[in-house]
Order: structure tokens, then C-alpha cells, then sequence
């Protein structure tokens, strides 16, 4: 009979135990996710099918319409017009607030003295939000009394009547959709700061100049950051609500109407659920759609530094 | 030797690329103080507004400091409108939810940085894929449930969502848990700890940045949320800050002309954001680095 070390077996057992115990426990723990997933996604999810199908003022009982909802939708010029507007608003703003965000962290980067303190002053804006700082831009915007015709006066133009232009009311929120970079640039810094010093010192050794370095060298192994900020910046922007609701209510003449603020108030201004569960489907297809299409598109220009 | 002759080549080699460096950073500076005044100045705007007499910001030009400090505006946001109310409503309901998200989320993320279990990458998925839902898709039944509950005009559908865990949480504290060497989780269990006593004892004490910065997260997010309490409260004494400042123009001393006051109420608003934020901010940008980083 031949002896065993005694030590393995013993530790092998408890490891077993151990690792049963672990998936037990990890189901436990996350139930928290589980069950709020649950009640909170999975239920409405469901529910806002059903409700999609139907006609309902939420005072008398639901009627099944079947798929008119989104038929009517298709006729809808003010649906079309959300859809354009958010279109417009979500592509400018978030390709200027990459951009500008780029281009600071860039200059940051050159290791500047009070480098904390620019970003902390960058950073300011994208703390604040909601409500105030609408008011803050609505106040700032008037084209008598504000501030920012008054500096544009200082040049000798005359600033528009921003909010109160349907030409203007839109872009007037985009800027000041820009302003709140900050988040994407201390993400884009983070990512600048962990490039590796070598590859640097490899393309200077191969005579690469600083913006020879910057395209071959910076932007590739900025590339995962980028995607970052871009995706979850283009599924905020869908849904922006807040800002739009205070500063301009969609108008003057819908022209901000974005599609948020339509689904909100045909679901509590008008009280159609049906047609606004119909809305909230239709946006839930499309950031699918838009979020796919960047996961694929990523294969050609996202480089991840380690592939496993 | 070769690392040597690298850190020199790094360097630059000649006075006129000095020089050139020289102006550069000029120029840097020149566009980082521009920059943060750009960045600066709607804050500015708005307290200097907040402390102007009613001509002066109607005045043509504008004028940029006040002519005296005008306190008075500070004290009729209060008068005007229940402000004060407006603020403890809005601190009792960030309250509950920094202990809920910091509760739920910090518990789920040490599951799944550091427990190992079947189905585990299915179930994170899961997590990240509510990051993409938008919420008006659960809006609408999600009112449907909390008012079949008789739920509405409470903070319950602001508070309770707090305690199940949001993805996005979830993902940063995840983040910062994978960091945490798993030695120390195994020395803990061959010392007889349980899973729960490794997070309680090993995890949790090493994870203070972070839950600040969760911390954080939780109370930007929920005092300046508008769209639940727009939807859930429907009667004066519960409204929220944020629903109150949007409600400014609806009270008779808070009309068009009186845009000083609105000002002052939007001031004290963004104030505590700022004062947390800059209390915080070390841990705060940290983390929010963090989430860009891949997992």
C-alpha cells in the first residue's frame, strides 16, 4: 500500500469546499443586481412592449392597436423632426467635446506647470449640472442683457438672438454642451499618461518628428480611450432631457424638440403611453444599432495595448 | 549603457530647440489661461448676477461688477418659495441614496472581481448591457409600477432604486477591487476567513478612495436630478432643489424681471456640488480615470 502525502488531499478538499462556497456566494451577492434587474429592467422592459401595442391615458383601461402606434409613427413629422434635431445635436456634440478634449489634455500633457490646477478649472464645469446651470446659459444667452453678446459686442459683432432663434437655439445648445468636456479630457489624460516612455524614444531615435509622433505614436494608443468617451458620450446625448426641457421647452418652433422631451411630454403632456412606449422602442433600437455599429467599426481602428 | 543613451536622446539637444520649446510652452500657457477663463466665466456671470440690483442687470451694456453687493437676493430665494424645504427633501433623498449605491454597488462589484463562479461573465455583460438601455424605455412602466404602489408624490421612486445596484457603479468599483492584490484574499481564507469576512476585513479598508469617489458620484447625480422628481412629486412641500429652480418662474416674486434671484437660488444650488467636489476631487478624478481604462 503505497502512502500519499498527506498534505495535498487536505488542501485539495478544502480548496473544493472553498470554490463551491465562492459560486454560491457570488449568486448571493449579486442579487442585489439581480433583483433590481428584475423589477427595474427586465418587468418594464416587458411591460413597455405590451403598453407599445396598445392606446392608453393611463385613466382608462389600455386598448390593443397592434403595431399602429408605430405606423402612425411613421407618419409623424414631428417624430421625423425629433429624430433629425437629436441626430444634429448628439454627432456636433459629441465630436466637439472629443475634440476639445483632446486638444486640452494634449496641451496639459506637455507636463505644465499647475497642471493640476488646469484641470481642476477644466473639470469645474462637468460637475455642475441640471437645472442651475440652465438657468446659468439662459440668463447668459440674452441677446440684450447677456454676457455673451456683450463680449461678442466687444469685436464688433452682433450675436444673434441665440435661444430665441430657431436657427440659432440649437446650436446655442450645443455649445453649451461643450463646455462640460472635462470628463472626456481627465479620461483622455489618464490614457496620455500610461502610454510607455519607449515608444516615444523609439520614434525619436528613428527621426520621428513631434507630429509624426503625435499621429503614429499618441493617437493609436489613444485610440480605446476615444471609443470610450465616444460610445457612452453618443448614448447620453440620445437621451439628453434636463437642460432642453428648462432652456428652450423644444421650441422656438421645435427646433429642439429632441427626442427625449418628445417622448416625455406625449407620455406625461398628453398622456400617451401607448405612443411614447412606442418612441422609447424605437430609441432603444436605435442606440442598439448606433452602439453595434461602433463595437464592429472599433475592430478597424481601436488598438488595445494587450490583446488577451 | 543603452538606457543611458536613450535618456539622452529624450533630452532636447540644441539651444534653438530649447528655444523653440521655450515658445511653445508660451503659447500653452497663453491657451490654458484663456481656457479657464472661457471655463470660468458663466460661474462668474452668474454670481456677479446673483449680486446685482434689479437695473443693473437690466442695464445696457451690461455691467460686470455690481455697484454694491445685494445680499437681499440670497435671503428671497428663501422667502419667495420654500427653498429651505426644497433643500432638506433634496439632502434626505441623496442621503438615502449614497447608502444605497455604496451598500448595493460595493458588495456586487466585490462579487465579481473576486469571486469565481459559473455564468459569472454572462451576468456581467448583463450589468454593462443596462448601461446602453435608455431609460425612457423604463420610464413609463417603471411610473405605471410605482403608481399601481401608491408611491407617487412620495421619495420612495427616488430612493428606493438606490439599493439595486447600478451598472455604472457596479463597473468603477469593479475596477478598483481587481487592482487589490488576490494574494491577500487567499492568505485570509487559509487563515479561516469567510468570502464575507475577506470583503469586510480585507477588501472594504483598502477601497477608501474609491468609495469616496462613489460617494461622490452618487450625491452629483442626485441632487441635480429633475426627470424622476418631475415626474414623481406632484406637491410643493416635496419638491426637490432642482424642481423648485425649475419652478422659479411660476412664483409671483420670481418672475421674468427678477433674474438676480434666480441667480442667487441657482448659486446656493451649484454650491455644495462644488464644495464636494473640491473636498473630493483628488479621489473624484481618479476614479473617473478609472472607468476609461479597459477591465
Amino acid at each position: 500500500m503505497r502512502v500519499l502525502p498527506p498534505q495535498p488531499p487536505v488542501t485539495l478538499r478544502r480548496n473544493l469546499g472553498w470554490e463551491r462556497q465562492q459560486e454560491r456566494m457570488f449568486y448571493v451577492l449579486i442579487s442585489p443586481f439581480l433583483i433590481g434587474f428584475l423589477i427595474f429592467t427586465v418587468g418594464p422592459m416587458i411591460a413597455s412592449a405590451y403598453i407599445s401595442l396598445t392606446k392608453w391615458d393611463l385613466l382608462t383601461p389600455a386598448k390593443w392597436v397592434g403595431a399602429s402606434n408605430f405606423t402612425d409613427m411613421a407618419a409623424d413629422p414631428l417624430f421625423w423632426n425629433a429624430l433629425r434635431v437629436t441626430a444634429i445635436y448628439t454627432l456636433s456634440s459629441v465630436l466637439i467635446n472629443i475634440t476639445i478634449a483632446m486638444l486640452v489634455a494634449l496641451l496639459l500633457n506637455r507636463n505644465v506647470r499647475g497642471q493640476q490646477f488646469f484641470r481642476t478649472v477644466f473639470y469645474v464645469p462637468f460637475v455642475v449640472s441640471g437645472v442651475a446651470v440652465a438657468w446659468m446659459w439662459r440668463v447668459m444667452y440674452n441677446p440684450e442683457f447677456g454676457v455673451i453678446n456683450l463680449l461678442l459686442s466687444y469685436v464688433g459683432i452682433e450675436g444673434p438672438k441665440w435661444l430665441a432663434s430657431s436657427a440659432w437655439a440649437l446650436p446655442s445648445l450645443i455649445l453649451m454642451s461643450a463646455w462640460g468636456f472635462g470628463g472626456s479630457m481627465v479620461i483622455f489624460l489618464a490614457g496620455l499618461q500610461g502610454i510607455p516612455l519607449h515608444l516615444y524614444e523609439a520614434a525619436q531615435i528613428d527621426g520621428a518628428t513631434r507630429l509624426r509622433q503625435l499621429w503614429h505614436v499618441t493617437l493609436p494608443m489613444m485610440t480605446s480611450s476615444i471609443f470610450f468617451v465616444m460610445t457612452t458620450g453618443i448614448i447620453g446625448a440620445l437621451q439628453a432631457f434636463t437642460t432642453v426641457y428648462v432652456m428652450t421647452s423644444g421650441g422656438p418652433g421645435n427646433s429642439t424638440m429632441v427626442y427625449g422631451l418628445y417622448l416625455y411630454n406625449n407620455a406625461f403632456k398628453f398622456y400617451k403611453m401607448g405612443y411614447a412606449s412606442a418612441l422609447a422602442w424605437v430609441l432603444f433600437v436605435v442606440i442598439l444599432i448606433v452602439t453595434l455599429v461602433q463595437f464592429r467599426a472599433s475592430r478597424r481602428w481601436v488598438y488595445y495595448e494587450s490583446a488577451s | 549603457m543603452t538606457a543611458n543613451t536613450l535618456s539622452k536622446l529624450s533630452r532636447p539637444q540644441a539651444g534653438s530647440l530649447r528655444r523653440d520649446r521655450a515658445a511653445g510652452n508660451l503659447v500653452t500657457y497663453l491657451l490654458l489661461f484663456a481656457g479657464s477663463a472661457v471655463m470660468l466665466l458663466p460661474l462668474a456671470w452668474m454670481v456677479t448676477t446673483a449680486f446685482k440690483q434689479t437695473f443693473e442687470v437690466f442695464m445696457f451694456p451690461p455691467r460686470w461688477i455690481p455697484e454694491r453687493l445685494v445680499w437681499e437676493n440670497f435671503t428671497q430665494v428663501f422667502t419667495m418659495m420654500p427653498f429651505g424645504r426644497f433643500m432638506l427633501n433634496t439632502v434626505l433623498i441623496v442621503q438615502l441614496n449614497i447608502i444605497g449605491n455604496l451598500v448595493s454597488c460595493s458588495i456586487v462589484a466585490f462579487a465579481f472581481a473576486r469571486l469565481k463562479a459559473r455564468g459569472k461573465n454572462v451576468m456581467f455583460y448583463l450589468v454593462l448591457s443596462t448601461m446602453m438601455l435608455p431609460f425612457q424605455v423604463t420610464l413609463i412602466p417603471q411610473f405605471v409600477l410605482f403608481r399601481e404602489l401608491k408611491w407617487i408624490d412620495t421619495f420612495l421612486p427616488l430612493v428606493v432604486p438606490g439599493f439595486f445596484a447600478n451598472a455604472y457603479q457596479v463597473f468603477l468599483l469593479r475596477q478598483f477591487f481587481q487592482g487589490i492584490p488576490k494574494d491577500l484574499d487567499d492568505a485570509a481564507a487559509i487563515d479561516g476567513s469567510s468570502i464575507l469576512g475577506i470583503f469586510w476585513h480585507i477588501i472594504l479598508p483598502l477601497s477608501g478612495p474609491i468609495l469616496i469617489t462613489t460617494a461622490i458620484f452618487s450625491f452629483l447625480y442626485h441632487w441635480n436630478d429633475f426627470l424622476a422628481p418631475l415626474i414623481y412629486l406632484n406637491s410643493e412641500s416635496n419638491r426637490t432643489l432642482a424642481l423648485g429652480l425649475a419652478s422659479v418662474l411660476t412664483y409671483p416674486q420670481g418672475g421674468q424681471g427678477q433674474w438676480q434671484v434666480l441667480m442667487a437660488a441657482s448659486t446656493i444650488a451649484l454650491l455644495p456640488c462644488l464644495v464636494v467636489f473640491f473636498i473630493g476631487q483628488k479621489f473624484f478624478i481618479q476614479g473617473i480615470a478609472l472607468t476609461g481604462l479597459k477591465g
